[in-house]
């Protein structure tokens, strides 16, 4: 299928675009919320708790026999979310770093979903066939009332977050300061999690265990990029979520049989990829734009100041100067520049080499020269 | 016991057998302490002394092995609307996507009470606080355009939204130019003024006597506290900072007098 035939598809075929309004829905919710894991630098976080849902979603199946999508996200959310509240344990009661901690809840856990999902594919009856896809995600399977537990589940988990927004915001910036204030903030730290367990568990059908932390991290570390405001990151990010969401469903359903979860993660990485070089201000080119810009004022403030200092040491002050006298002073760049100083009309070509300051660049030079003596400071006061 | 106060003397603050350790190592050991109301005192010591840990343990933020801590003469989850906390400016990330009035009201979280916002009210405290820390031009600013005397400042706002009667600030000074410097000594003149009670952790031993006029000597144990004119002497600052005085010590409380009238006398 191309891509054309895809997006047509996309408006018309029942199963793809339930797939992509469940893809949208998931990158929103987990986007959105996964900027205060971003915020609060608990990255690995997301991967933490959507490896230890793992066991839960085996467990949930062995203990209802029933592999109803609510029944199994329920159970990837206890599983998480007694995870993560491990992983807090660990750091409150040892000596135990945080980071430590989430990579022994995640491995161990892990392992033990990994353990419970062979032991039941080796079950005599085929029920449990297809609980695998929540290793790496399948979207295709997709149905309405998946969709519908996405948006249930997400918004829910947004008005919580929506509830204790200040609370959340504190917790965030300045967690002490909200102790002293009397705020409960180990209290909002659960319930943050618990939120972004939703943001995890939601996605796991779809995009998989593995992939699922760049759902929570990859939306929010590009909306930083583009905002320096909580709530615009927040609804920014979820659009980068709901974008790669819908990108990666439909560029899924145009190859080969590309896996849905994988294709979404690609798509969220050229959103991150884009933010993180090109976004004003943050961007990486942005400063190195602003470095150049600034590396060749310096140069060309150095030249007048080089010019004016040669033309003092004889009587005529726009005496002119080769440029090759300039350069044998150790400045780059030298024809360069001088072209530049008189486009600004602060040196004069008199031919054959020859450049001397206008009475403008002497101006300039001597402000220079003030501005210097000023922010040099102290010594000839 | 709380040592005695001079007579006619309230205590703010009271700490009594305060004992706090991290693992097995003692960071405070066995504090009494007793802050009059009213007076704007430093905690000064050497690095490790628990000069933060102090202010923290007395704000709850950190549990102690042992003691009592009581502000006003009741516990401090009763007294909790009565204090404003400054914490050390580099304790937070100043990178976090907010605003300076965002920032500022932030002190009104605690009587604002669970889900509400921010509204009106909280915005008119926050922008004359920030007026009164010379920050109003700032109020839409992005926190990671501030400089650090600036960002102190900001901290200095949240707190005076606070409208606490207490105030304890963790090394203010701290990488500030000397314009915020002149404005925060001015602002806790102010405070005091107002007969609030302020306690500072703070660094520069020179300038504690013309800064404050209470001052705690800290090294893990208590060594002194009183007026900065009783207590600050060489004796005291030597115990502390075990023999290694980090200032010429006839700047300190009591020894300047004579060279100091030598001086006025020369004139």
């Amino acid at each position: 299928m191309s891509l054309s035939i895809a997006l047509r598809d996309l408006l018309l075929d029942p199963t793809l675009r339930t797939v992509s309004l469940g893809s949208a829905a998931l990158g929103v919710v987990s986007g959105g919320l996964g900027a205060f894991a971003v915020l609060r630098k608990q990255s690995l976080l997301g991967d933490a708790i959507s490896h230890a849902a793992l066991p839960g979603i085996a467990l949930a199946f062995l203990l209802t026999g029933s592999k109803d999508p609510l029944v199994l996200v329920l159970g990837a959310a206890a599983a998480g979310w007694l995870g993560t509240l491990l992983v807090m344990a660990i750091v409150r009661q040892t000596r135990i770093k945080e980071d430590t901690a989430l990579g022994l809840v995640l491995s161990v856990f892990f392992g033990v979903g990994l353990m419970l999902l062979t032991f039941l594919q080796h079950r005599p009856d085929a029920a449990q066939a297809g609980l695998d896809r929540f290793l790496f995600g399948q979207a295709a399977t997709m149905l309405q009332r998946d969709v519908a537990i996405i948006v249930w589940l997400g918004v829910g988990a947004y008005a919580v977050a929506l509830f204790f927004w200040k609370e959340i915001k504190l917790l965030a910036f300045d967690p002490e300061f909200g102790a002293s204030l009397g705020i409960p903030m180990r209290a909002v730290d659960v319930v943050l999690t618990s939120v972004l367990v939703i943001a995890v568990v939601v996605g796991l059908q779809t995009v998989g265990v593995v992939l699922m932390a760049a759902m929570i991290v990859a939306p929010g570390a590009a909306a930083r990029q583009w905002t320096d405001r909580l709530g615009v990151m927040v609804v920014l990010s979820g659009a980068f979520g709901a974008t790669a969401g819908v990108a990666g469903a439909v560029l899924s359903a145009t190859g080969a049989n590309l896996p849905t979860g994988p294709m979404i993660v690609l798509c969220l990485t050229a959103i991150a990829i884009a933010s993180l070089t090109l976004a004003p201000n943050r961007g990486l080119v942005w400063a190195w734009v602003r470095q150049r810009r600034s590396r060749r004022q310096l140069r060309v403030e150095a030249t007048l100041l080089d010019l004016y200092a040669m033309a003092a040491q004889h009587e005529d002050p726009g005496h002119a100067h080769s440029s090759r006298a300039l350069a044998a002073l150790g400045r780059g760049d030298v024809p360069r520049t001088l072209e530049q100083l008189a486009a600004r009309g602060h040196t004069r070509h008199l031919g054959a080499d020859q450049w001397a300051l206008t009475q403008e660049g002497r101006a300039e030079a001597r402000r220079l020269l003030d501005e210097q003596r000023v922010g040099g400071g102290g010594d000839d006061a | 016991m709380t040592p005695e106060l001079p007579a006619g003397m309230t205590a703010a603050i009271e700490v009594n057998d305060l004992t706090v350790a991290y693992r097995d190592q003692p960071v405070l050991w066995d504090i009494d302490l007793a802050v009059p109301a009213g007076v704007l005192m430093a905690i000064v010591g050497p690095n490790g002394a628990g000069k933060t840990t102090l202010i923290k343990a007395i704000l709850g933020l950190v549990r102690p092995a042992a003691g009592e801590i009581a502000i006003h003469g009741r516990p401090y989850d009763e007294q909790r609307r009565l204090i404003g906390y400054v914490p050390q400016r580099g304790s937070v990330d100043w990178d976090f996507p907010t605003t300076v009035l965002d920032v500022v009201m932030m002190g009104r979280y605690g009587t604002l009470g669970w889900f509400r916002r921010p509204g009106r009210t909280e915005r008119t405290l926050a922008v004359q606080a920030l007026e009164h820390v010379g920050m109003a031009e700032f109020a839409e600013r992005q926190i990671s355009q501030l400089s650090g005397g600036q960002q102190q400042r900001v901290f200095l706002a949240r707190a005076l939204v606070q409208d606490a009667a207490i105030y304890f600030m963790d090394e203010p000074f701290q990488g500030v130019d000397a314009k915020t410097e002149r404005a925060i000594v001015d602002l806790l003149q102010e405070l005091r003024a107002q007969g609030k009670t302020v306690v500072v952790v703070h660094h520069d031993l020179q300038s504690v006597p013309e800064y404050f006029d209470w001052v705690m000597l800290l090294n893990v144990r208590r060594i002194a506290a009183g007026p900065v004119g009783e207590v600050f002497t060489d004796e005291n600052l030597r115990i502390t900072y075990g023999g290694r005085v980090p200032f010429i010590a006839a700047v300190a409380g009591h020894a300047p007098e004579e060279p100091a009238a030598r001086r006025v006398a020369s004139r």
